[in-house]
């Protein structure tokens, strides 16, 4: 079996994986990971969005192999020192979620996004986050949180 | 759900790529970025028995300017795509459909390559390369060899490659300022294939229209040209009129598919109808 080395949420992991194993899978069932949810399973819904290598990627639809070498961050690892990151307060705050299914995946594709774009307007966010569906229909606070964590993540920035 | 078992080879060159295709035979498939092909394992449509992964292949990645023409390697994302400087100024118009390519997440991992290798009708990719007149460069073990975009698509899910050979490059004319274009995509919702899109390429000479070009997505098994409406457009006058003349004739010749999102008629209509804002947008940008 192929052996992969992937640094996940700041720990080099190194393992022997079957190829046809998913990313997903082995974030959620070999270590454990189970922040990271399945949604659609058909690389639809977004619910299983991590960042890998600075970009934010479908976890179902990567092989593990192909993360090998891969620097990967799930919305486990987002935290600093026990601190929330902008995303996960704003999402918390501006009352960004409903049942929370859709909400791992919804703030690591937002890391993505502001990556990207540190000042979107409403219409980039969800422009950004299309790959990302939410079915309790709160997209106007997902919206609202991912511009309050821009601009906290602004001051940060230049103070 | 869960993919069948098969064997992982990972390359590092072309030529890898090519001796592990020559080895391995129709049992092989390569993976390119992979947004086409597990959706498929997954679902067990595809049971390749070796994969081939071709992410590790730099000497496949980036935009080159070739003097006359752009080269895009096989394996460059569509986020690298749509944001490459070359790219946007000399063959805007693929930026802009690469943009309507899945989701911000999808075109970080898809790539130019393995959109074309798929050969899915719906795809966006296929009627841009063909309005463009495109070449598509190939590897075998016998050496290289160009493929016009016409050429390339042959059916559904099937194009001109043979087995052992790997799409290298993507080869793009240079288009100057005096071409307008435009990518209408209609679409049940913003992720899913185009129903029907229209990609429309006009040259402006002196208030008239040198040259147009249409290629249509999805109205028939592989991607067309809109011959009707390009032979109208031809030195005509850039006007409204000219525009809706030509535009009404967008579907001749064609023969849509059915399924459960558009009849044939349905999707001759939408041609017709996508193909008319895509001449005005082209002649407005």
């Amino acid at each position: 079996m192929p052996r992969i080395s992937v640094n996940v949420d700041g720990t080099a992991f190194t393992d022997e994986v079957e190829p046809r194993l998913l990313l997903v899978h082995y974030l959620r069932d070999r270590l454990g990971k189970t922040g990271t949810n399945i949604g659609c399973d058909t690389s639809n819904c977004g619910a299983c969005t991590v960042v890998m290598d600075g970009l934010s990627v479908k976890s179902c639809t990567v092989l593990a192999v192909q993360a090998d070498g891969s620097d990967v961050t799930t919305i486990e690892g987002l935290a600093d020192d026990g601190r929330w990151h902008p995303l996960q307060k704003a999402f918390h705050t501006e009352h960004a979620l409903q049942c929370g299914y859709c909400t791992p995946g919804m703030i690591m594709a937002s890391v993505g996004l502001l990556a990207d774009n540190p000042d979107p307007s409403d219409e980039e966010v969800r422009e950004g986050l299309e790959g990302n569906l939410c079915r309790c229909t709160g997209y106007q606070n997902i919206v609202k949180a991912v511009r309050t964590a821009a601009a906290e993540m602004h001051e940060g920035a230049t103070r | 759900m869960i993919p069948a078992p098969f064997e992982y080879v990972r390359v590092g060159s072309v030529d890898e790529a090519v001796d592990a295709l020559s080895e391995h035979g129709e049992e092989a498939t390569l993976l390119a970025g992979g947004h086409s092909l597990l959706p498929l394992m997954r679902l067990r449509l595809a049971v390749p028995e070796v994969l081939v992964d071709l992410g590790r292949v730099d000497e496949l990645r980036g935009v080159r300017d070739a003097g006359d023409h752009l080269a895009v390697g096989a394996m460059t994302t569509h986020h690298q795509v749509m944001s490459d400087p070359l790219v946007r100024e000399h063959c805007g118009v693929l930026a802009e459909v690469t943009g309507e390519v899945g989701d911000p997440q999808v075109r970080h991992r898809g790539t130019i390559g393995g959109a074309c290798a798929h050969g899915d009708a719906a795809g966006d990719h296929p009627a841009c390369l063909l309005a463009l007149d495109a070449t598509m460069v190939a590897r075998d073990p016998g050496g290289t060899r160009e493929i016009t975009a016409a050429d390339f698509f042959t059916g559904i899910f099937e194009t001109a490659l043979a087995p052992d050979e790997v799409l290298t490059e993507v080869h793009l004319p240079k288009l100057d300022g005096s071409w307008g274009f435009d990518y209408q995509k209609f679409q049940r919702v913003k992720q899913a294939w185009a129903i029907v899109g229209a990609c429309a390429l006009v040259r402006r000479e002196d208030g008239r229209i040198g040259e147009a070009r249409v290629g249509l997505t999805n109205l028939g098994s592989v991607p067309v040209r809109a011959t009707g409406t390009e032979r109208l457009l031809a030195g005509a006058a850039a006007e409204p009129d000219a525009l809706r003349e030509a535009a009404a004739q967008a579907a001749e010749g064609t023969q849509p598919p059915t399924d459960s999102n558009a009849r044939p008629d349905y999707r001759r209509h939408l041609a017709r109808v996508l193909t008319l804002r895509a001449l005005q947008n082209s002649l407005a940008s």
